[in-house]
């Protein structure tokens, strides 16, 4: 207790005059196409993105792109055929390690980021926050009329929403450690393919 | 102790590592302008960064209360910490309550500033760092020698040989793929087995009481997600107002980092899951006294991008380990001299004052005036060199006397042509790395007397 009050009456004896928070000096860029913006931030930054129309071109892909997948898990109920696990109450029940075998993970997210190829889901959606780090390969799914401009909107979306946890993906997990070489698929998912579904709103 | 100059003597032996180092940094730094010219209002961003930390600055104190007591409604615990030895000894205390004597730690310049591995290895229990920069650096005994990039100063063949005596790859592949492969089987199994994790903080949100973590491997939420217990060391100055400031800071911190519109993972942490323990540890360490030093307190508005250091002409050519503190560079070495002035006094002379970290700072800290007014603070506190003492008393009278001016340019003008072993030689520092230019014919004055004056411009 005594540390707590001895910073504060430090702060309190040195901290400068009051200054005023900005109010409007940046407004973000506009105008501009945004699911263009978002997939070419999303390819800049180590992930593919596909637009479909409808969810069973993801079931196609997956058995291309993943064949030898075993355990795959998903959050999206019209690809259950695909998932050898729904995310349900019955995997709440596991503990988070024992999803440490789990090959691909298809998650579907609120939305999207066209500034920074982001993507935003919290765990309510993911039932356990360590999934899409595990997870050997991500798949994200959103629709096209779900993708913002900014973080400054993606911010005003969440407003004030009670997650619990949150997280922004863009990419694959990558590191640039050795000789700032980029090696994709550090310690969390070795790739991440987006799914754009459905129409695009201006 | 070795200052600045001699370790930076000793990194400048190895002329190809040091082109390499100085090349690769400027390489990240070329690619921050990249990222940075293409934003549209990056000026304005920047701006806008700066006067909210001004904000935060001034109302730290409130912000600190507001913070905790939406912490505590969340469900984490909040401690706080004056200095590095009580961070490190909150950090033992919950080992030793949860009979834990090993655990995993994401990158956190602070812990790197509290030394907080060597003494919980003291105390018997076993640090991994995660990051793979801070694992390379961690298996050879190194600290990091970049905030962002801690293996920077290190080739690919040093790594390779670090892994094989440590992980036990094959001797001589340096692929970096290979690497870092080995390192992700490595660090897997030790995320499944342990039960603690320490992570930084990025920014913590007063408003909210959740804070921020940002990495690109996925370290932090590896670590955090699987271990029971969650400990978050901040200090004090991470805190912003809103998480609507998110939006301004998180498009800040990448692209003046590496140039990447944004980190890989940006993580919220709001509360502890389901039966796990989260607790914050606030830590001052020094940052009310900076608080209170007027001329220095923009300081803490530093988000630890690193853009300093990649621009920075010295670092890159010195190398971050002769900066002998935890934060390297520009930035760090005018935290540095707040925490120990004697020990820190080469540091704010370790720079050219171009003035180029300045301009790429994302919250606008005035760097390098900070750097020359520090200067004037350890030469007024009688922790300035000797030979730089005497030098300036020299000059300071050669410059007020016109008639010893022009003596000693003659004088010079005469070593230089007659007898330059006199300058060129090991004794002048100055000579290192470089030749004397050769002496012009005359001085700038006769010069300016023949060409310039009146009376021959009047043709």
């Amino acid at each position: 207790m005594s540390s707590k009050n001895d910073i504060l009456a430090a702060i309190a004896a040195n901290k400068p005059d009051p200054q005023p928070l900005p109010i409007g000096l940046y407004t973000p860029e506009s105008g501009y196409n945004l699911t263009n913006r978002f997939i070419e931030n999303v390819t800049l930054i180590g992930g593919a993105v596909h637009q479909i129309s409808i969810i069973s071109e993801i079931e196609q892909f997956i058995s291309t792109h993943f064949p030898s997948a075993i355990r795959i898990i998903t959050n999206n109920k019209s690809l259950k055929n695909v998932g050898t696990l729904l995310l349900n109450n019955d995997l709440d029940k596991q503990i988070p390690h024992e999803l440490e075998n789990v090959d691909l993970t298809i998650l579907d997210a609120p939305f999207g980021v066209a500034e920074n190829g982001a993507i935003w889901i919290t765990d309510e959606l993911l039932h356990h926050r360590v999934l899409p780090f595990i997870t050997q390969h991500l798949i994200l799914i959103i629709k096209e009329s779900s993708i913002v401009a900014s973080l400054q909107q993606a911010y005003s979306m969440i407003n004030n929403q009670d997650y619990g946890y949150g997280v922004f993906i863009s990419g694959p997990s990558k590191t640039a450690d050795i000789e700032q070489s980029l090696v994709i698929g550090a310690h969390g998912s070795r790739s991440l393919d987006v799914f754009i579904t459905g129409q695009a709103s201006y | 102790m070795k200052d600045h100059a001699q370790l930076a003597e000793a990194f400048n032996k190895d002329k190809e590592r040091v082109t390499w180092h100085d090349e690769t940094l400027w390489f990240v730094r070329t690619k921050r302008d990249k990222a940075a010219h293409k934003f549209a209002g990056w000026e304005q961003l920047r701006e806008t960064a700066s006067q909210i930390k001004n904000n935060v600055l001034s109302n730290l104190d409130s912000y600190l209360l507001q913070f905790e007591a939406n912490a505590i409604k969340n469900g984490i615990t909040v401690h706080w910490a004056k200095d590095a030895a009580q961070h490190n000894q909150i950090v033992l205390s919950l080992l030793q309550k949860h009979e834990i004597n090993s655990m995993v730690k994401s990158k956190s310049m602070l812990t790197e500033e509290c030394h907080l591995n060597e003494f919980l290895q003291h105390n018997g229990v076993e640090v991994i760092d995660t990051d793979l920069g801070e694992r390379i650096v961690q298996f050879r005994n190194e600290p990091p020698s970049h905030i962002v990039l801690p293996a920077i100063h290190l080739k690919k063949e040093d790594v390779s040989d670090t892994f094989h005596e440590h992980l036990g790859t094959k001797k001589g592949n340096s692929d970096p793929q290979y690497l870092t492969e080995a390192a992700r089987q490595h660090l897997r199994e030790t995320f499944l087995t342990r039960k603690l994790a320490l992570t930084g903080v990025n920014f913590a949100v007063a408003e909210t009481g959740e804070f921020v973590v940002c990495t690109n491997e996925g370290n932090a939420d590896m670590g955090a997600h699987l271990a029971n217990l969650h400990i978050a060391s901040m200090g004090l100055e991470k805190i912003i107002p809103r998480r609507e400031d998110l939006g301004i800071f998180l498009n800040l911190l990448a692209r003046s980092a590496t140039g990447q519109p944004i980190t890989t993972y940006s993580s919220h942490f709001k509360r502890p899951r389901n039966g796990q323990e989260m607790h914050i540890i606030l830590v001052d360490n020094g940052r009310s006294i900076q608080l209170g030093r007027k001329d220095f307190r923009n300081s803490l508005k530093c988000i630890r991008c690193g853009a300093c250091m990649n621009t920075c002409p010295v670092y890159r050519r010195s190398g971050g380990h002769s900066y002998h503190t935890a934060v390297a560079g520009p930035i760090g070495s005018i935290l540095a001299p707040n925490l120990d002035m004697e020990k820190n006094k080469d540091l704010p002379f370790a720079s050219t004052l171009c003035g180029s970290c300045t301009n790429v700072c994302p919250v606008k800290i005035d760097i390098h005036d900070q750097l020359y007014k520090w200067r004037q603070e350890i030469v007024k506190s009688g922790y300035s060199p000797k030979s730089k003492t005497i030098a300036m008393k020299a000059m300071s009278v050669s410059l007020s006397k016109p008639m010893v001016y022009d003596i000693s340019g003659k004088a010079l003008r005469f070593t230089l042509r007659y007898a330059p072993f006199v300058i060129n030689n090991k004794l002048n520092p100055w000579y290192k790395q470089r030749e004397m230019p050769a002496a012009p014919e005359s001085s700038f004055k006769k010069w300016y007397e023949k060409n310039r004056s009146k009376k021959n411009n009047n043709e």
